[in-house]
């Protein structure tokens, strides 16, 4: 086989047990109060880390670069609570116009 | 608050499309300059659904590395999906099977836009993760057949779109304090809540382990670390007594 092939299918294989081995083992359970009251709190972490990261992290560096403007103006626009569209947008907007007239 | 249906999660990724086929088209791109055959690029898309984790085994593919070192970096890519799976377990139904796929449709963007407090909102994770495989798989079609004629999404600005997203769907669960307030409902005039700090210290937290570990651990390892920052919740409970002891002290 393939050194693709290989990757192809030991990634799959990986990533849909990965997904669902949460969702298969935990089923029926509640969750004790604890760790539902620290899964809580799971959103608002790994969305921080998104963000952190797909805005400042290049492979294995931290960078200032256009993504970081997009997403200082799609705050903007988040704070003056524009819909989803609008923030997507203008993040958009401002890293893809930067570009062009660098 | 009205029930939402599989339809609201597509209607809340619709304004995503563009950017996520663009996505899909450039690993499609990638794969093929990569030497990826076009059959194992659409079969990736299908089975794996996981942008950064495609991107991932192509890049190293293409740079010369091993199958063993593409693997390593896409489960490392995809770890964070094990405690996102966990925490919105609750939103699948059935045996073990349909569970299984269920779960398949849970990515970054689905499982944020369905989180709700106390739980996932099953209609809205399923619907928007049912568009965004569409969306992903098309876009990787679009890709192989279309080739280098397709423009880098990069000039369109497109890669700034995801953290605005994740911004955007961060921004209600700090306001509200852990509970996503219903979307465009103003917060101001209802029932003054409890100021819940804990989900503003998880965000705070979790955006500097990612930060820190950024230059010195492989990519994947930074979000992954990140989860550790939920464990403020521990720490939940001591806070009425806290706020009862300033109280006493402010009007003494």
């Amino acid at each position: 086989m393939s050194a693709v092939w290989l990757c192809v299918i030991i990634v799959g294989m990986a990533t849909i047990a990965i997904k669902a081995g949460g969702p298969v083992l935990a089923a029926g359970r509640e969750l004790p109060e604890g760790a539902a009251r620290v899964l809580d709190l799971l959103a608002p972490a790994l969305l921080a880390a998104l963000v952190a990261t797909q805005a400042l992290a290049s492979d294995e560096a931290l960078v200032l670069d256009e993504r970081a403007a997009g997403l200082f103006s799609g705050g903007a626009a988040i704070l003056l609570r524009a819909p989803l569209l609008v923030v997507v947008l203008v993040a958009a907007a401002t890293a893809g116009g930067l570009r062009a007239i660098s | 608050m009205t029930e939402a249906r599989y339809r609201d999660g597509m209607r809340v990724m619709l304004p995503l499309m563009p950017a996520i086929v663009a996505f899909g088209a450039s690993f499609g791109v990638l794969a093929k300059a990569a030497g990826v055959d076009s059959l194992a690029a659409l079969v990736m898309s299908a089975t794996t659904f996981a942008g950064s984790a495609q991107f991932a085994v192509v890049s190293v593919l293409g740079a010369g590395g091993t199958a063993a070192a593409a693997i390593g970096a896409a489960v490392l890519l995809n770890g964070r999906y094990a405690p996102m799976a966990l925490a919105a377990s609750g939103a699948f139904r059935g045996g073990p099977v349909r569970r299984l796929l269920e779960a398949q449709l849970l990515v970054d963007e689905s499982w944020a836009l369905s989180s709700r407090e106390g739980g996932f909102d099953r209609k809205l994770l399923l619907g928007a993760g049912a568009l965004l495989y569409l969306g992903w798989n098309a876009g990787t079609a679009i890709g192989v057949l279309a080739g280098d004629s397709l423009t880098d999404p990069a000039t369109l600005g497109l890669d700034a779109a995801f953290p605005a997203l994740f911004l955007a769907l961060l921004a209600p669960l700090l306001r509200t304090g852990g509970a996503r307030g219903e979307r465009g409902a103003p917060s101001r005039g209802s029932a003054p809540r409890s100021a819940d700090r804990a989900p503003l210290a998880a965000a705070l937290i979790g955006a500097g382990i990612a930060l820190t570990l950024t230059p010195i651990t492989p990519a994947g390892v930074p979000v992954i670390a990140a989860t550790a920052a939920c464990l403020v919740g521990l720490t939940r409970r001591r806070r009425p007594r806290a706020r009862h002891r300033l109280a006493q002290e402010t009007s003494s």
